[in-house]
């Protein structure tokens, strides 16, 4: 009998914690982290997205900083676990993306309330790039046609507007010319 | 009866204008070296082009409107107001061009938001802009926040009569020096001095915690010029949050703080009299103020639970509220939290925070230390009148770099824009509301957008109806230029229409 509600119990117990190991496996998106940070606050999550900015170094830590497309959040990580990452998002570059696995603080109390993730694994799962951005030839075009038009305009302006220099420059010229 | 305005005032608002947007066109060539420099040929070209364009439409109108250049006092006002949308409408061009903003409104948005140093944004992936066109969206702030016609001023107009006027229509009435354009110049001299400094001091910081040395010294030069002109953006979206430092907070508030004090306050420093600090009415209204909000926000954070102790409370709590009260807008928290954690009371006190906003004569918006002192001494002359007997003659006086007798025609005036900021901080919330967000969301977002902070708690977004987008734009003009050039230019349609 004692073994058989033992038994019952393990298994209730067991089933009850099925959906934190289907949490902490689900990728959470960071306006989920934000909008319900009390729920996940000190649990385990995953989140992924693209390295933004610049990754800092902090003595043997480092912060960077993932987009998932929303917002960005802070991952506090140790250097070991971002020594394969290479890029960080810019004008010129795509970032690496990355799944981190980590424990989410709503308000960290070793960051100074900073909503962010303590990383225990972070995986690499695209490598960055760097953006090649061919010439717009069209705006090229547009630049050359308004840069005409702009220095006829102010042509016509300063003759119009009878300048002295241009004045004394027509009048240096007809002297030169008799 | 009304007069209808002369052809001679029109040509001469055409000229002022036209001199305007040409400056606007020049300072676009900024981000053009910029770009040439960080190798961003494409946004080079977007700020060749939008350039181009401004000097173009600027010579033409200074051409077609040659006149006596003389401008009565309607004219000024209609010329600061109107140049102030014609320098967003030009300098949303290069934004529009680098694809971020959905729509051009929303680049307009954009660079109302960075002229009247409010902060919203409604930029996409601002972590992949280029740094020219970073560099605009924050050089939109320092000139926006010294005075758009103040760069005129300093620049082009050589002791002209209509000078003062244009000075007063953007919302300034006390000349530093004797001279309006001497006023002018040492305004631009201490923001540039202030300017290295402080992107020194950033970039110095950002080297340490971390950044490449040339994101170290752009992003501190950013924050400086979006943080003394009281505007908030950042160049990355996180904002202040992206750098995790306390010595950044740290200098971010301090920089915040020299933004929201007078441009006279500073001369004054200058000059070394210090102790005008401690006697302006200004900076006492302001930290009894600041004391005041902080203490609705401590308790409102305290009473919820928001923060796990006291010290994140402080440093959460007080970052936002001296944010708000200097009408900047830097944040270390999510938009989304101010609504999902912070609670109202909290909320509450950061509105009342922006509402009042800093001290006149500044880059900062908002009713102003200056008006906020001005009432509360008037009430508690008021108060010494009831409890005194009839025959006592009751004096107010009041210390603003000079002490005067408080006068009831300067109460009037400052009731008249108070209460006219009051009904534009309702009137968005109005709107808000109709569009279907919540009472307390759509004050907090209108007072943000009318006092030109830039807090947010969500609802500005690319998304949002576009109804808001225009509101919140006149809401932003009219605040940053108190009311009374925007007064004065519909007067101005008025008397085109029906004048005589």
């Amino acid at each position: 009998m004692i073994r058989k509600v033992f038994s019952y119990l393990l298994l209730i117990s067991s089933l009850s914690l099925l959906p934190y190991v289907y949490c902490s496996a689900q990728i959470v998106s960071s306006s989920g982290l934000i909008n319900d940070a009390k729920d996940y606050d000190g649990k385990t999550v995953s989140y992924s997205g693209e390295i933004i900015g610049d990754i800092m170094i902090r003595k043997d830590y480092a912060w960077i900083n993932v987009n998932d497309g929303k917002n960005a959040i802070g991952i506090w990580a140790t250097k070991d676990l971002i020594k394969d990452l290479h890029y960080a998002g810019s004008y010129n570059a795509i970032g690496d993306s990355l799944e981190v696995t980590g424990i989410f603080h709503r308000s960290c109390l070793e960051h100074g309330g900073d909503l962010d993730i303590h990383a225990k694994t972070i995986t690499k799962m695209k490598s960055g790039s760097i953006v090649l951005h061919k010439l717009n030839y069209k705006l090229l075009k547009i630049a050359g046609g308004l840069s005409c038009a702009l220095v006829l305009v102010w042509l016509l302006r300063m003759l119009l507007l009878r300048k002295p220099w241009i004045h004394a420059a027509s009048e240096r010229i007809k002297r030169n010319y008799d | 009866m009304i007069l209808k305005p002369q052809i001679k005032d029109i040509k001469n608002i055409g000229y002022y204008i036209g001199k305007i947007t040409i400056g606007v066109g020049l300072a676009m060539f900024l981000p053009f070296i910029m770009g040439l420099i960080s190798k961003e040929l494409n946004p080079a070209l977007d700020f060749f082009i939008s350039a181009q364009i401004a000097v173009l439409f600027g010579l033409i109108l200074t051409w077609v409107c040659q006149g006596d250049h003389d401008l009565n006092w309607l004219s000024g006002m209609v010329v600061v107001s109107l140049s102030w949308l014609v320098a967003m409408a030009f300098s949303a061009i290069p934004l529009y061009l680098s694809g971020h903003y959905k729509l051009f409104l929303d680049a307009c948005f954009e660079t109302m938001s960075g002229f009247t140093t409010t902060g919203l944004t409604l930029v996409q992936d601002l972590d992949h802009l280029s740094y020219s066109h970073n560099l605009w969206r924050h050089l939109g702030p320092f000139i926006g926040g010294q005075g758009i016609t103040i760069i005129a001023l300093a620049l082009f107009v050589k002791g002209s009569s209509g000078g003062f006027k244009m000075y007063v229509g953007e919302g300034r009435d006390e000349k530093i020096l004797p001279n309006v354009i001497n006023t002018a110049r040492f305004i631009w001299i201490i923001s540039i001095v202030y300017l290295i400094i402080g992107t020194l001091a950033l970039g110095i910081v950002g080297v340490m915690i971390g950044l490449k040395s040339f994101n170290a010294f752009f992003h501190g030069a950013c924050i400086f010029m979006a943080g003394y002109d009281t505007a908030g953006f950042g160049p990355q979206s996180q904002n202040i949050l992206y750098y995790h430092s306390l010595l950044f907070e740290i200098i971010t508030i301090v920089i915040m703080v020299a933004g929201t004090f007078n441009f006279n306050l500073h001369y004054q420093i200058w000059k070394g009299n210090y102790k005008e600090l401690g006697k302006n009415i200004e900076t006492r209204t302001l930290l009894m103020t600041v004391m005041l909000t902080f203490f609705i926000v401590a308790i409102g954070l305290g009473k919820w639970g928001v923060y796990p102790n006291a010290m994140i409370l402080f440093r959460k709590g007080f970052f936002q509220l001296i944010s708000g009260h200097t009408t900047t807008g830097y944040m270390t928290i999510y938009a989304q939290q101010f609504i999902k954690e912070w609670g109202d009371l909290a909320l509450t006190g950061i509105i009342i925070a922006m509402a009042l906003g800093g001290c006149a004569c500044s880059t900062v918006g908002g009713i102003k230390m200056l008006r906020v002192g001005i009432i509360l001494k008037a009430f508690r002359e008021d108060l010494k009148r009831f409890v005194l007997s009839d025959r006592a003659i009751v004096v107010q006086k009041f210390h603003h770099i000079k002490t005067m007798f408080l006068e009831d025609r300067q109460v009037r005036g400052v009731l008249v824009i108070t209460f006219s900021y009051i009904i534009l901080y309702f009137l968005g919330a109005l709107i808000g509301i109709w569009c279907g967000y919540p009472f307390l969301d759509s004050l907090f977002e209108s007072t943000s957008a009318a006092a030109n902070v830039g807090l947010s708690c969500g609802i500005t977004d690319t998304s949002m109806p576009v109804i808001l987008k225009i509101t919140y734009i006149i809401q932003m003009w009219a605040g940053r230029l108190e009311f009374m050039s925007v007064f004065a230019l519909c007067g101005f349609v008025v008397a085109m229409v029906k004048g005589k």
